[in-house]
């Protein structure tokens, strides 16, 4: 029998996680993407990588935290590198009130005091009196994830190919995955862009193991671990469509947190600076449409690590509801 | 109540930021009865037109739009965003903050007369947010506004009336310029003992954006402020140091010779 055929638009998190389910579930998938490489032009290259659903839950809807803590399990299963050491959330002395706050407003966590930061994080001892730590919560390295992921497709026979330009309503297949992210505006009007900005730094004089969260009245900074003396610092958001490089203001912003983190940083090398936009529902919430053979899966907004698993999963639900040829290989999904 | 001749039913003006989205935005301002609301473009701008798709989401709300210049730190600055905003927006209405200091966002009093000045003779129609100073609030008037926006306590610190005599002297000062606590409210009842003293209005952002249910908190403040408007308008009674008994004494029984 002719085995069911699908394209997938689109190789950042939301279009390798949709290719990955597909394939998993017998359905011949070929993606495109007309970056010229992986993380080209895609937002997911700038992401934080954190598995936080409990740390989200103080600012998101509760469907986040229960669709995203199922996908810590997903990225251990699919990718090696994804470290399940917890995360951290400080706050300067004077924005204690905020941590107490957050503490209110979150699940799953303890509170953790000088002796115990310390044991965590040998090199965050001494700065704060109290933290609070999930220990469920989880992180990786974006674009190592994102490699992964493209090289166990190909392992299933499943071709990734750049440099492709193609519009959903030409793509081959019986059905097509539009997962362009912000590009599929003209497909989606109710989407808009939050920018992001981030900075990658080195610094060989602190050692974290796993993110930690500063409380900031303004924005949800995080410093995510990356190995090799290597640190992610995000991430700003900002109600603007503009993509041109990082502000001064925002890196200005982001940097003082690390250094406010650990003096240390004020020695470490800035190595990358970055700035896109998060594709973005109203309601801040990843959706599925279904549009005749076309299945629009968008609006991740900053959580394409945390939810992209659960869109992949009902993107193959509404495909494999869709029709009836497919010759299912329930025995390959985990 | 009306600002600049526009007449409002609602006593309460909500900000637009740090709402977990848009959508919950707009059910808060449904469940809140609010007609105005104020929203940054400094912070949300960059380049001309970079913040269309939020600034076209809130056109959408069908409330009528007071731009802000939140995190303006000079005159100029504040100047320009209120020119960028004017086209944008449609509207002469300016919700003016001049920044002073980083940490407290106390507005910069003197900047603050000197933007006002200028916008009110280009045609603006200003609200300036400014501290609970008299003198400050009289060179304000005398600059053109026709609306004074103090402060109730640093901005997002949920501290409430921080200087309520402050605030008292300004209402008896200004008996007839429209008055709007701006900033520093954290619970309902701050609302409500602002609306008591005679404040003709409240703006909030926070306490409500960041509340764990941020549409039965604007609720819960419009509550509040009706309920302090009316307590108004009835007339309270002023405290006093002795009892005051609500039965007379005179003519009672007494015990004994």
């Amino acid at each position: 029998m002719k085995r069911y055929s699908v394209t997938v638009i689109g190789a950042g998190v939301a279009g390798l996680c949709c290719a990955l389910e597909l394939s998993l579930r017998g359905v011949d998938v070929d993606v495109v993407d007309r970056g010229r490489a992986l993380g080209d032009g895609s937002c997911s290259w700038q992401a934080g990588g954190m598995l936080a659903p409990w740390c989200e839950r103080a600012t998101t809807d509760a469907v986040v935290a229960e669709r995203g803590a199922p996908s810590i399990d997903w990225w251990a299963r699919h990718f090696p590198g994804t470290i399940r050491k917890g995360s951290l959330v400080v706050a300067q002395p004077r924005d204690a009130a905020d941590l107490t706050r957050f503490a209110q407003r979150t699940e799953r966590f303890e509170w953790a005091h000088a002796d115990r930061i310390a044991a965590l994080e040998p090199d965050l001892a001494g700065r704060f009196r109290r933290a609070l730590f999930f220990p469920d919560e989880a992180h990786l390295d974006p674009r190592l994830a994102l490699a992964a992921l493209v090289e166990r497709l190909a392992d299933r026979g499943v071709a990734v190919r750049f440099g492709v330009e193609m519009s959903p309503e030409e793509a081959p297949g019986d059905m097509v995955v539009d997962c362009r992210g912000f590009a599929a505006r003209d497909a989606l009007p109710d989407l808009r862009g939050v920018r992001g900005e981030m900075v990658v730094v080195r610094c060989r004089d602190v050692a974290l193991a796993r993110p930690i969260r500063m409380l900031h009245p303004r924005i949800p900074l995080y410093i995510v671990p990356r190995g090799d003396g290597r640190f992610m610092i995000g991430a700003t958001m900002v109600e603007s469509e503009q993509r041109g490089p990082a502000t001064v203001r925002s890196t200005v912003e982001l940097l003082n947190a690390a250094y406010a983190l650990h003096p240390s940083f004020g020695e470490a090398e800035i190595v990358e600076l970055g700035a896109d936009l998060r594709p973005t529902f109203s309601d801040n919430l990843p959706r599925v449409e279904r549009h005749g053979r076309i299945v629009r899966a968008n609006g991740l907004y900053r959580h394409g690590f945390l939810l992209a698993p659960a869109l992949a999963r009902e993107v193959a639900g509404t495909i494999l509801d869709s029709t009836d040829v497919l010759e299912r290989t329930d025995a390959d999904i985990p | 109540m009306s600002f600049y001749g526009v007449e409002l039913t609602s006593r309460l003006l909500l900000g637009t930021a740090r709402y977990p989205s848009p959508a919950v935005l707009a059910e808060a301002i449904e469940a809140s009865k609010t007609e105005v609301v104020t929203v940054s473009l400094r912070r949300e701008s960059g380049s001309e037109g970079a913040g269309q798709s939020f600034w076209s989401l809130v056109r959408a709300l069908g409330v009528r739009v007071l731009p802000n210049t939140a995190g303006c730190y000079s005159v100029k600055e504040a100047v320009t965003t209120a020119h960028m905003a004017r086209e944008l927006f449609d509207t002469t209405w300016i919700k003016l903050e001049v920044i002073g200091e980083p940490d407290t966002l106390q507005p910069d009093v003197f900047g603050l007369v000197e933007a006002a000045r200028i916008l009110s003779e280009d045609g603006f129609e200003v609200f300036p947010y400014t501290t609970e100073d008299l003198v400050v609030a009289d060179r304000l008037v005398e600059a053109g506004c026709r609306v004074l926006m103090p402060w109730g306590a640093p901005i997002g610190s949920a501290r409430g009336l921080n200087n309520v005599y402050g605030l008292k002297s300004l209402r008896a000062h200004f008996p007839n310029i429209p008055l709007v606590v701006d900033a520093g409210l954290g619970v309902p009842s701050h609302a409500a003992a602002a609306m008591e003293m005679g404040y003709d209005a409240v703006l909030l952002n926070t306490a409500i954006a960041e509340a764990g249910d941020p549409v039965a908190m604007a609720r819960a403040f419009a509550l509040a402020i009706e309920a302090g408007r009316t307590a108004y308008l009835a007339q309270p009674l002023e405290p006093r140091d002795m009892a005051a008994p609500s039965t007379p004494v005179i003519g009672k029984a007494a015990l004994g010779d």
